[in-house]
């Protein structure tokens, strides 16, 4: 019985089973009919239709590049524009002797070695159907010769384009950046973005600077034709349009004159200078000395000209407003002192005596206060004016690292600004889970000595230092900085960059008061910055810094003389101004300048009288009236 | 049948009908590569390569005993989940998806195993607990074959997802999923489509829309329909002839040798050409049916079953997306596309197919 049922069910089984086979096989044959409806359609009803576009008319869709937006000025000074030119281009695919074409070629028009050596390396970068420039800005005269040998040379393109143009030149290079032409890695992102087809036409994306971080305002929207072109590749007529959108222009919160000037107070100097309007974060100068002329990258830049700006000890090619790092200094000290006060570790009214030196209990190292002898009987005000060491070693190692690294990291020390930029470098705040994680050592409170006056383990940003004393200006409140202003769309509205808050670190105002003064008081007789101070028409606040570059023995006296150029100490100074109600605040450093108050200082002094008087410096006057770009 | 039909039967475990319709195919895959790669004799020779090592394979598989291929197919299911899994978190991205993963020296894809591990899976699940069938069952099945989709479509890898569903209902619906649940789930898919819609991101939308209307991107992927549907169409009754398609040998059609070959046989072989091709997928497809309706045991029905129907639905979704009835969901023409992986694993199928019409009668009933 049992075993029945068992077999019945089997039986009843398989018959369902076949059932859904059958169907299936319904199903199979629906489908298979559609797809036999749909060949139908194409190859026999259509098929006229489709013949016609395949064989005697053929589309082509062209895209349309859109223009780049341009870049402009708080004031509206063009930063980086567009100018229409003709270039030469070849398309590899279809050369079978290369040498002997660009010979040829060479007949026609001026060709260098270093229009070839670039176009060569051009070749080996992207390998595709396309053309490849090898001489840019063809005269009228060239044009012609060209166009009147064509027949003579299949591979052989005469092209109109956009080309990018910056006219500032190097005083900018690090801020605007540049755009190059699209590489294979730059594809491969676009493809990871799913945005290749909008660059099917472009030649060129940002590659560094505001030209990269805003890639995608200025770009704009490609637009594109379907054309009919004949068998012989000729455009028969247009059988639909849409328009490319113009790319956004953005109002940068720079000030270009002002970038000028500081750029110039360099001198021969190589540095950086941040100069931030501490009541909104808008950036109004950023200048990394040396530039680079960034129209050497745009169509590929040459072997030679490559290694030797990548090469330079003076690392033109370095942005180092933007990623340099280097020990702050005494310019750490206001900050110190702020630290101090916070935790209560010194009263304002407290004097220590500094012999010139500081000894960690138990110890015979002595650590050195940048003058010998000392200064006397010292507290806290005085400690800022005069630039005590010995005052902050003791602050420091009665604080203890931890409570640094807290309180210093709420002004943005060790980590990122934020800054609309890519390739921003975060500095260093050592703590003892820093060294711990990073060299696997216990922290020694002799590192705590040097960590106070911001020598050690401490690096920053020239970008956060300005950040820094910006918050400071501005009573503790942190705005976003940020370099662009406005984007104003090609259409529609423009639209105004938010002032983002980013924090209040809510300092009392007697401690503020307290700090304010005596960093006014760095720039009058009396102070570290006395010199750049002579004369000064508002309120000048200021703090010098003087950065070790190699460590000195113990016992042994640093004598710039006797150091070589590069490993002299770099010259630091912030400062911020009017001091009762500032406008600006910024970060200086000059690379191996030596003392923050002689080299840094007056630097700081010319950008502060051109912000807040319109003074332009004499030799400045001169180059300024030679408008446009310049570049050495 | 005579002594030496036998032979070749039971001793290599090749059926011959089929290793005849796959000849068929592999003829006309060499043939087309060819003229789809403008007489590039390294593509011919590669795709040779890739035929040898699918179908030692699929020999290998071939032989192996039915019991045999119940025992790897929860393995090989957990082992390809794992893979899936280490695929999302540390899988190699190239050209915007993560599909690849790196194993020393080699890159695979472990999607293209779950072709074969989930339909696998599924039907040995069923085959287990085939005396007490519950709806419960049907249900745990169907989160066997969820899974893995989730993981594919997250990847993404639109085409591979929807064959391994495919595959997969293919085994519930053959198992017996009840009509009432199929019919249920589909309004209710429906009913939710709206919700679902107004849950989506902008950009997820604009996604969808650009799959089902590819003129929205004339520039990306609606230029492969707008020259795919000019190949076939310009191909008419006759055809073009061999190594003649314009559309082909002008650059005009993209990846002509993979997903889009089949507008170069439409082209050069035009309506007669398709109607020969879609001869031959019937007769490999009507032998697959005949394999599954004597397949001796539940778990050999729906494996068979679903290779069959599967297979089928390969050659449907590319020819209809070649031919613009379907959105481009990159999915190669089956056993003619060049490729090795999807080679591989459709002879891995078939290799099952022979198993199971081979090995029948040492488990007879």
């Amino acid at each position: 019985m049992n075993r029945f049922i068992e077999l019945k069910n089997h039986q009843r089984e398989i018959y369902y089973f076949r059932l859904r086979l059958v169907l299936s096989l319904g199903f199979v044959a629906v489908m298979l009919f559609i797809l036999l409806a749909r060949f139908f359609y194409l190859q026999v009803i259509r098929h006229e239709y489709f013949h016609t576009l395949s064989d005697s008319n053929r589309i082509y869709v062209v895209p349309i590049v859109p223009n780049r937006g341009l870049l402009l000025d708080r004031n509206g000074v063009v930063m980086a524009q567009n100018y229409s030119g003709y270039t030469l281009e070849i398309a590899p695919a279809k050369v079978t002797d290369m040498d002997a074409l660009i010979a040829e070629l060479s007949r026609l028009v001026t060709i260098t070695p270093k229009d070839i050596k670039r176009f060569k390396k051009l070749l080996t970068e992207r390998q595709a159907l396309e053309t490849m420039p090898i001489r840019s800005q063809l005269t009228d005269e060239e044009v012609a010769r060209v166009s009147a040998q064509r027949f003579r040379f299949p591979s052989v393109e005469v092209k109109a384009r956009l080309f990018r143009e910056y006219p500032f030149s190097d005083v900018t290079a690090h801020l605007i950046g540049y755009v190059g032409r699209i590489n294979q890695k730059d594809i491969e992102q676009l493809e990871e973005d799913e945005i290749a087809s909008n660059y099917m036409g472009s030649d060129y994306i940002g590659k560094t600077g505001v030209e990269q971080s805003y890639e995608t305002q200025l770009h704009g929207t490609t637009g594109f034709e379907q054309v009919e072109v004949d068998a012989g590749g000729r455009a028969v007529r247009v059988l639909s349009r849409t328009t490319p959108q113009s790319g956004s222009n953005l109002m940068l919160t720079l000030d270009a004159k002002l970038q000028e000037v500081a750029e110039q107070a360099f001198g021969d100097y190589r540095g950086a200078l941040v100069a931030i309007d501490p009541t909104n974060g808008e950036v109004l100068a950023f200048v990394s000395k040396p530039g680079y002329d960034p129209a050497l990258f745009i169509d590929g830049i040459d072997t030679e000209t490559w290694e030797e700006l990548n090469g330079s000890l003076n690392t033109p090619l370095n942005n180092r407003a933007l990623r340099g790092q280097y020990p702050p200094g005494s310019t750490i000290k206001p900050f110190m002192a702020l630290a101090g006060l916070h935790y209560g570790t010194r009263a304002p009214t407290r004097t220590i005596s500094d012999p010139g030196y500081f000894m960690l209990p138990g110890s015979r190292h002595q650590y050195r206060d940048w003058k010998s002898g000392g200064h006397g009987a010292v507290d806290l005000y005085k400690s800022i004016v005069v630039s005590c060491d010995t005052y902050y070693y003791g602050l420091a190692t009665e604080m203890g690292i931890d409570n640094m690294h807290g309180y210093l990291s709420r002004f943005g020390f060790g980590k990122k600004t934020g800054l609309d930029m890519d390739g921003e470098t975060s500095g260093l705040l050592p703590s003892t889970e820093w060294k711990t994680k990073r060299y696997n050592q216990i922290w020694y409170p002799g590192d705590t000595v040097s960590a106070g006056i911001g020598q050690g383990y401490n690096l920053v940003t020239p970008l956060q230092l300005a950040v820094a004393t910006a918050t400071l200006a501005n009573d503790g409140i942190a705005f976003q900085p940020h370099l662009v202003k406005e984007i104003r769309p090609a259409r529609g509205e423009p639209v105004l960059t938010e002032h983002k808050q980013m924090y209040d670190l809510q300092i009392p105002p007697d401690h503020l008061k307290l700090v304010k003064s005596a960093m006014e008081a760095v720039t009058k007789p009396g102070g570290t910055a006395v010199g750049a101070g002579y004369g000064v028409e508002y309120r000048m606040a200021g703090k010098t810094g003087t950065a070790q570059v190699i460590a000195m023995k113990q016992g042994e006296k640093y004598d710039a003389k006797k150091v070589s150029e590069y490993n002299r100490d770099h010259a630091w100074f912030i400062a911020f101004a009017p001091a009762d109600k500032p406008r600006i605040a910024l970060a200086v450093l000059a690379e191996n300048g030596g003392h923050g108050g002689s080299t840094a200082a007056p630097i700081a002094r010319k950008v502060l009288d051109y912000y807040l008087l319109g003074k332009i410096p004499k030799p400045l006057q001169a180059v300024s009236e030679k408008a446009g770009s310049e570049s050495d | 049948m005579n002594l030496r039909k036998i032979k070749i039967r039971f001793m290599l475990h090749l059926d011959p009908v089929l290793l005849a319709g796959l000849g068929g195919f592999l003829f006309i895959s060499l043939v087309l590569l060819y003229s789809a790669s403008d007489g590039n004799w390294m593509r011919v020779l590669g795709q040779l390569g890739n035929i040898a090592v699918a179908f030692t394979a699929m020999w290998i598989v071939a032989n192996m005993p039915l019991h045999w291929l119940m025992r790897i197919a929860v393995p090989v299911y957990v082992f390809g989940m794992l893979m899936l899994v280490g695929v999302a978190l540390f899988g190699e991205i190239s050209h915007g998806a993560r599909r690849w993963l790196h194993i020393g020296v080699a890159t695979i894809q472990p999607s293209e195993l779950m072709k074969i591990a989930v339909p696998l899976m599924m039907a040995w699940y069923f085959e287990k607990h085939e005396a007490t069938l519950k709806l419960r069952n049907y249900f745990v099945a169907l989160i066997l074959l969820v899974l893995p989709v989730a993981l594919i479509l997250r990847q993404p890898d639109l085409g591979t997802s929807i064959l391994i569903a495919a595959s997969g209902f293919y085994v519930l619906f053959l198992a017996g999923l009840s009509w009432r649940i199929m019919i249920g789930g589909a309004l209710a898919a429906l009913a939710s489509a709206p919700f679902l819609w107004s849950a989506l991101h902008d950009y997820q939308r604009h996604r969808i829309l650009m799959l089902l209307d590819p003129s929205q991107d004339a520039l990306g992927k609606g230029y492969h329909t707008i020259q795919g549907m000019i190949a076939v169409g310009s191909g008419g009754i006759l055809g073009k002839g061999y190594m003649n398609g314009t559309q082909t040998h002008l650059d005009f059609l993209p990846e002509r040798t993979t997903d889009f070959i089949f507008a170069v046989w439409s082209e050069e072989f035009g309506l007669l050409g398709n109607l020969l091709l879609l001869g031959l997928y019937v007769f490999v497809i009507g032998r697959g049916f005949i394999i599954t309706a004597n397949a001796s045991t539940y778990f050999t029905r729906l494996m068979a079953g679903s290779i069959t129907l599967t297979f089928f639905t390969y050659a449907f979704v590319n020819m209809g997306m070649v031919s613009g009835i379907l959105p481009v969901v990159g999915v190669p023409l089956p056993l003619v596309s060049y490729g090795g992986t999807s080679l591989l694993t459709l002879m891995l199928g078939f290799g099952m197919l022979m198993s199971i019409n081979t090995h029948k009668q040492l488990v007879k009933t």
